[in-house]
């Protein structure tokens, strides 16, 4: 197996694992704020356009992880600095 | 010489290629010499004249009788909504934040909404112009806070609840408003690839779900790039000095 291969079967490797684990916990974070925010927002209906903004504030920075790994994923398949280096020996 | 070249930009979402991480910045449309325009910046300056055009129109004629027009109505309705949100997610009565805000907002979201058109690549989905949005949030948080704390209100800021967490504080400046460049680039780029990945695949009915899908997200990343500018700004406030209360 040559450099190119290995190279790009991590790559590939990599980014699927990166994207698979990455987002579970944002995921599971994301379901736990909406449920809250569901559950106050029945609770009390006469905030509820307060609480639904809140919640569309706090799910965009709970995504942040998720977008972190999604960054890494496109790095590592499109931008890989490893290929240059390949490439160039 | 000036040179336009259209050819790649028009083959690029036919041919269902799947698009690496800047390709829009490298997709050049005019070149004069050394210096060349990309697509990203032609687009940019689109929505920017879009945004205008709409704008002086409406603005043109102005009423407060009984007939006012659609246009007017509509961003009436815009303004007024987006004032109270910058309002009540900043707690503070003036509208200071409101311009920063509407601006923000309605450059993302006509960006973002015009991915409807074929051969419109989003400038949002390019990290150079994130990140220039992203700047702009950066320079407006030291002004909003100095300008309603003063400079020592705001450099209190950052010892604040201890000196020990100073470093912490400084890295927390800088990655809060680089994470907002980097939320609003992946989320833009995602909706962007997979679209012209699906298309690749099935390229009829199927990536107009995902497009419409897209128009959501869209809208919903504006908004939220919009607040979490507002809410950035507004972190450091005045001092509020509780009412001795003498009976």
């Amino acid at each position: 197996m040559d450099s190119y291969a290995i190279i790009g079967a991590v790559s590939v490797f990599g980014a699927c694992l990166c994207m698979g684990i990455g987002s579970i916990g944002s995921a599971l974070g994301e379901g736990r704020a909406a449920a809250a925010a569901l559950q106050a927002m029945a609770q009390q209906p006469d905030e509820a356009n307060r609480i639904r903004s809140t919640m569309f504030v706090t799910l965009a920075m709970l995504e942040t992880t998720a977008l972190y790994a999604m960054l890494i994923a496109f790095l590592t398949l499109y931008a890989n600095p490893f290929w240059n280096y390949a490439i160039n020996q | 010489m000036l040179q336009v070249d259209f050819s790649q930009w028009f083959d690029l979402p036919q041919k269902g290629r799947v698009i690496g991480l800047n390709s829009f910045d490298t997709i050049h449309v005019l070149q004069y010499g050394d210096w060349y325009i990309n697509v990203t910046i032609l687009n940019s300056w689109v929505v920017m004249a879009l945004i205008t055009l709409i704008a002086w129109l409406t603005t043109r004629h102005l009423s407060t009788a009984q007939h006012v027009s659609k246009w007017q109505t509509a961003l009436e309705a815009l303004v007024l909504w987006l004032q109270r949100e910058a309002n009540e997610t900043s707690g503070s009565r003036t509208n200071q934040y409101l311009g920063m805000a509407m601006g923000l907002f309605c450059f993302i979201l006509v960006c973002n909404l015009l991915t409807f058109i074929p051969w419109f690549r989003p400038p949002t989905a390019s990290l150079s112009t994130t990140m220039a949005l992203a700047a702009v949030v950066f320079i407006a948080i030291p002004y909003f806070a100095i300008k309603n704390a003063g400079i020592k209100g705001y450099l209190r800021k950052f010892i604040e609840p201890v000196p020990l967490m100073l470093p912490m504080n400084i890295f927390s400046e800088f990655f809060s408003v680089f994470a907002m460049g980097l939320r609003l680039f992946g989320n833009m780029l995602s909706g962007v690839m997979f679209a012209s990945i699906l298309s690749a695949f099935v390229p009829f009915i199927a990536p107009l779900t995902m497009q419409t899908l897209g128009l959501l997200t869209g809208s919903i990343q504006a908004y939220i790039f919009a607040l979490l500018a507002v809410v950035y700004s507004s972190s450091v406030k005045e001092e509020i000095v509780p009412e001795i209360i003498t009976t």
